[in-house]
């Protein structure tokens, strides 16, 4: 048989052998040890040099060239087998992913790591006193006179007396607003000082504006030359980052805390069309907050000279303005632990609050 | 408070705009609750000639009418019975709001004829009841004149908020006077009465009681006549929401909304001997003017004649001595009531009035002489008669202080760069008197104490507009963490709860005293002694109850599934440290809904599930959880048999369980519920060891694995057999897991299987068989020592 006839002859079944086996029966006869170019490699010992040297290397090319087909053949038929195996594992991609739970973090907790992270950049540090206080530093030390029709006006839930204290520390009481913490944190830290506190008020009062708990965020600067030039640089700065709002109008007017002097009222610009509310530069104003400088008797009630210190305190409260940033329109269902509502209004565990980090 | 602008302009001599006065009061700290502007309101309202009024062709009350709006010639059907040709009417066009109906007018067909509009009755706009026909004007009305207009509806009305330190301004000269300060106007001086006084006051005033009334004086008007109070001073009063009832009562009103000067009128002839100020007695009767009767506590300030108590200083008049229509002679009393009584007086009877509103903020203290004679004036000019001397019984409390001023303390508290003359300037229009470096507040201003509230006065008339802003910054570029360990802590539990599907919950710090005590309170010192409402009474032991009841509610809205936490507090005793901070949990119902990929996707949540809350939060409080005991200690409102508490030596860091069966009973609770509480103030502050973690050793052998399968007591706990075969060879026994529990055929009874996977990892070299053989056996016999396992056959 001459090579031409035997690599058409070869190159016939490689091309015909249409499974792996097949292919592989054709490899053995063409190329293994009994086979056909094999068998004919065998009578090249009988030739002439001449005709050995050119016998020889056109077997060595058919060889060469039968390789490469059984393995493009195999190639071939591997691709082919493969897609019909794929092609019986199809599955029904739409069926709907394993439950997963996904927690969410409280609006009220996102707002205060919200409020620490920019108060924690202009250097104030988180001060904490406990929710039961007293007389004297609910009211007293904090300038309300006892009597005074501004104590009243706090609505105060209160508990039985200390049998352990005596006048004023025993009048328990939970406290109205986080401005406590203002004497706690001055009795223990002295001046300078620079905290925010953040937790719970409670006042007795429930309506569509008014729950007999909430959240407050107190500020409090003291130092020798802290004027109302910082408060109001304090609480403009605070009020743009917060809301994200970078040329948002702040306004302060005079108003009155009987733990201030001067007091004043801080309204944010917005506007109101077709019912809704936007944060922003527009026609109408937006009470946030209420803060002043410290007055001289509660520097005084903290064992403090107000000769030498001075400085400024603000509170606010953090439903209301978590309600204006994220557009909550309710106060009650802060409190009401409606999964539906906290699904919605919750945030992602993973995306906690950070001045570094953020979107513009 | 609410004034009208014309009545302000009785004080205040100005040109300035409705716009530049509202503006003006809020930046004064006098804050704007709202302007309502008639003219606005009324605007599209104007007189009309009517041209021609014919019968209607399809309709016998209804007339067709030709309307001369001053711009146009339109139709009206009207069917009011006055309306005829050649009158002056007022016309309200298609797309007007009609007050007095409430309804926007539109353009229509009436019984086949077109209407443009209404001409209107008194009461479609809302001045009368008035609407027998349309309002008929006079023939020389000017076409085209605003409604407002004719009818004097075009005073803007002001609403105020006060602030309780300004009672001066609960006046509206007090307004006016604060307005002129800021450049707003003059202030003009008040009217001073003109009467001749005839004779002496047959009633005379004594006082018993100087402390709560310094001051009480009167004055005795005869033949008065008690008419209805005159237009313009109704009107006024109308304006701001007050109803006229008769000349001397409205004249007191009056009083006190312009001059801020509470005053009370008596019926002269029903008042018995002399009226004289003291203290009440216990049990006293008295019916007061505002329709309620009541039994007087010892001690209140009373006004009283020899038949009993007329009145309540500085809160409410008597019915007794009440005046009416018949009344002849009046007696008007001007007296001066300590705030605070008056606060607390008003306060335990719960009397609101306009007197008590002023007098707690306290009056002007020198307005007293004058006041009176003005209030005598107004009578005598009113309801005719002639006024009496005034009789005086005390005197003007002694209120003059002197307060430091400095100018240079405004810059250093405010920021705010004012010239001392200036400064003087605004006080002085203020009617504060500067004497060198002392300052004597007015006598109206009972707020003004200290320095600070000299600063205050400035700048405020200079407007908070004005202080220049400085950003407050860290002191360092870099600022530091400004957490506490607690915050820090309370974050951490937080997102890891979050992050495991549990929703984040606020509850209340309250709870029902009953349910409260299933909890473990048994503290009458965390009681309210006012609750809101009986089932917030009590301060909360434990967050489960408030979250427990939510997943209740939850349920009642179809979600029968709830994954719900708390951080935040409870309460052990009432004292500053009774305070404790948990991260507290529950789960109720299944993983998720029945799911096509398995049981599994929606199996019930179990004491497991909440373990792993447990050490989830524990972990990033940053807690090393590995190293905690388990032991069955929880609170007894966990079921005894699932629960347990999680310690590290005897300090328990937090518990875990399903909820006891009886708990949920109590609280009608169907399914199970498991739950948990950390109690992160427990966990120890982590010793400061730097940054730097410890340095990580990655062996380069393989490791291996064995299973081992024991057969122990059904009593021993797998913690046991884990933690022993774990010491079993500390440094080469890298995890233990367990993957098998089982009991039933093949084990005898009380008894448990318990196979563990134990991965052995090599360290420095690879370990030969005989070596793992002698782990193996380690192992065995350590679980065996500890436990008494044996080794399955």
């Amino acid at each position: 048989m001459n090579i031409a006839d035997l690599k058409t002859e070869l190159t016939g079944m490689v091309e015909a052998a249409n499974d792996l086996d097949t292919l592989e029966a054709t490899r053995v006869q063409a190329l293994g040890k009994k086979g056909k170019i094999t068998g004919l490699m065998k009578t090249l010992g009988g030739m002439d040099p001449e005709e050995r040297k050119t016998t020889g290397a056109a077997l060595n090319l058919l060889k060469d060239e039968i390789a490469a087909l059984i393995a493009s053949q195999e190639r071939a038929l591997k691709k082919q087998a493969l897609e019909q195996r794929l092609a019986t594992e199809t599955i029904d991609v739409s069926l709907p992913i394993r439950p997963e739970a996904h927690g969410t973090i409280h609006p009220i907790s996102q707002t205060m790591e919200e409020l620490g992270a920019i108060f924690g950049s202009m250097g104030f540090q988180i001060a904490e006193g406990p929710d039961i206080e007293d007389d004297w530093h609910n009211f007293t030390a904090l300038n309300f006179p006892p009597g005074h029709p501004a104590r009243e006006m706090h609505d105060t839930f209160y508990l039985p007396d200390d049998p352990e204290e005596q006048g004023e520390a025993a009048k328990k009481l939970l406290r109205t607003h986080t401005s406590t913490v203002q004497i706690r944190a001055m009795q223990e830290s002295g001046a300078p000082i620079k905290v925010i506190v953040m937790g719970r008020t409670y006042r007795s009062d429930y309506d569509i504006t008014h729950t007999p708990m909430f959240h407050q965020c107190e500020g409090l600067y003291i130092d020798k030359n802290v004027n109302m030039g910082h408060l109001k640089g304090c609480l403009m700065d605070f009020a743009r980052a917060y809301f994200e709002v970078d040329d948002l109008p702040v306004q302060f007017r005079p108003s009155f805390f009987p733990f201030t002097e001067p007091s004043a009222e801080v309204d944010i610009g917005c506007s109101r069309k077709e019912g809704g509310l936007k944060i922003g530069a527009g026609d109408d104003w937006l009470e946030i907050l209420g803060c002043g400088m410290v007055h001289s008797n509660v520097i005084k009630n903290c064992g403090l000279d107000p000769d030498e210190y001075q400085g400024f305190a603000f509170g606010l409260g953090i439903e209301r303005i978590a309600m204006l940033k994220y557009g909550i329109p309710d106060l009650r269902t802060f409190f009401e632990s409606d999964v539906r509502w906290l699904e919605h209004y919750g945030f992602d565990p993973l995306d906690r609050p950070n001045r570094a980090t953020g979107s513009k | 408070m609410k004034f009208t602008l014309s009545w302000l302009k009785e004080h205040l001599d100005t040109n300035a705009s409705l716009n530049d006065i509202t503006g003006k009061v809020t930046a004064l700290g006098l804050e704007l609750e709202g302007v309502e502007d008639p003219t606005e309101k009324f605007a599209p309202f104007k007189v009309a000639h009517v041209v021609s009024a014919e019968q209607h062709p399809d309709a016998d009350r209804l007339r067709v009418c030709q309307v001369d709006t001053g711009s146009e010639v339109i139709q009206v059907v009207c069917g009011a019975p006055n309306a005829r040709t050649g009158m002056k009417a007022i016309f309200a066009p298609a797309g007007s709001y009609v007050p007095g109906t409430d309804m926007v007018l539109k353009k229509g067909k009436i019984r086949g004829e077109e209407s443009n509009g209404m001409l209107v009755s008194e009461r479609e706009m809302g001045l009368s009841d008035e609407h027998d026909g349309i309002i008929d004007l006079s023939e020389d009305t000017a076409i085209g004149t605003p409604f407002s207009d004719v009818f004097a509806m075009n005073d803007p009305v002001i609403d105020i908020a006060l602030t309780p330190d300004r009672g001066d301004c609960a006046g509206i000269r007090g307004i006016a006077r604060d307005l002129a300060a800021a450049g707003m106007g003059t202030l003009k001086p008040l009217k001073a009465p003109s009467y001749k006084e005839s004779g002496k006051s047959s009633i005379g005033v004594n006082i018993d009681a100087a402390a709560q009334c310094p001051l009480f004086m009167g004055c005795l008007v005869k033949d008065v006549e008690n008419k209805e109070s005159p237009t313009w001073m109704q009107n006024r009063l109308k304006a701001v929401g007050l109803r006229p009832i008769s000349a001397l009562v409205d004249i007191t009103n009056y009083m006190s909304l312009d001059l801020c000067r509470p005053l009370h009128v008596y019926d002269a002839d029903l008042v018995k001997g002399d009226i004289t100020v003291r203290l009440s007695k216990e049990g006293e009767e008295f019916d007061a003017l505002n329709d309620k009767s009541y039994i007087i506590r010892e001690g209140q300030t009373a006004i009283t004649d020899e038949s009993g108590i007329l009145g309540l200083g500085g809160i409410v008049g008597g019915v007794s001595t009440g005046c009416t229509e018949t009344t002849k002679n009046v007696f008007i009393e001007c007296a001066y009531f300590d705030p605070m009584t008056v606060a607390r007086t008003g306060r335990d009877l719960q009397i609101d009035s306009d007197a008590r509103y002023r007098f707690e903020r306290g009056v002007d203290r020198e307005f007293t002489v004058e006041a009176i004679k003005i209030a005598a004036q107004l009578v005598i000019d009113i309801c005719g008669g002639e006024a009496s001397e005034v009789v005086q019984a005390g005197s003007v409390p002694d209120w003059k202080k002197e307060i430091e001023f400095d100018p240079a303390y405004t810059k250093k508290l405010s920021g705010m760069d004012v010239p001392a003359d200036k400064q003087v300037s605004i006080l002085d229009s203020l009617g504060f008197v500067i004497n060198g470096s002392k300052v004597t507040p007015p006598s109206w201003r009972h707020d003004v104490e200290g320095k600070a509230d000299l600063v205050e006065e400035v700048i405020r008339v200079i407007g908070y507009d004005h202080i220049d802003a400085v950003s407050v910054r860290s002191n360092n570029t870099v600022s530091d963490s400004a957490e506490t360990k607690n915050i820090t802590r309370m974050r951490g539990a937080r997102t890891a709860l979050a992050a495991r599907g549990l929703h984040e919950c606020v509850t209340w710090s309250f709870m029902p005293k009953g349910l409260a005590a299933e909890f473990g309170s048994n503290d009458n010192g965390l009681t309210l002694t006012n609750p809101i409402s009986n089932d917030l009474d009590q301060m909360r032991p434990s967050i489960l109850p408030n979250l427990m009841t939510a997943a209740l509610m939850n349920a009642d809205k179809g979600n029968d599934d709830a994954m719900l936490f708390e951080v935040g507090p409870v309460f052990e005793t009432a004292k500053t440290d009774g305070q404790r901070t948990h991260a507290a949990g529950i789960r109720y119902g299944q993983q998720g809904e029945k799911h096509w990929s398995g049981e599994n996707a929606n199996r019930a949540h179990d004491v497991y599930d909440v373990k792993a809350d447990v050490i989830a939060a524990l972990t990033a409080a940053g807690v090393a959880t590995v190293n905690l005991q388990t032991a069955r200690e929880a609170s007894d409102y966990f079921h005894p048999g699932r629960s347990a508490v999680l310690k590290q030596g005897r300090n328990v860091l937090a518990q875990f369980g399903e909820v006891h069966p009886a708990i949920l009973d109590h609280m009608d609770i169907k399914a199970n519920i498991v739950a948990f509480e950390v109690f992160l103030d427990n966990i120890p502050s982590a010793k400061k060891k730097g940054t730097s973690k410890k340095l990580l050793h990655l062996s380069q052998f393989q490791s291996v694995t064995r299973d081992f399968a024991f057969i122990v007591d059904e009593n021993v706990e797998v913690e046991q057999i884990v933690r022993a075969a774990k010491n079993a060879e500390r440094n080469l026994i890298d995890s233990v897991s367990v993957f098998d529990v089982y009991q039933g055929k093949g084990v005898d009874e009380g008894k448990k299987s318990i196979a563990i996977n134990v991965r052995i990892q090599p360290v420095k070299q690879t370990l030969t068989d005989a070596e793992i053989e002698g782990i193996s056996q380690k192992i065995i016999d350590a679980v065996a020592a500890k436990t008494g396992a044996v080794l399955r056959g």
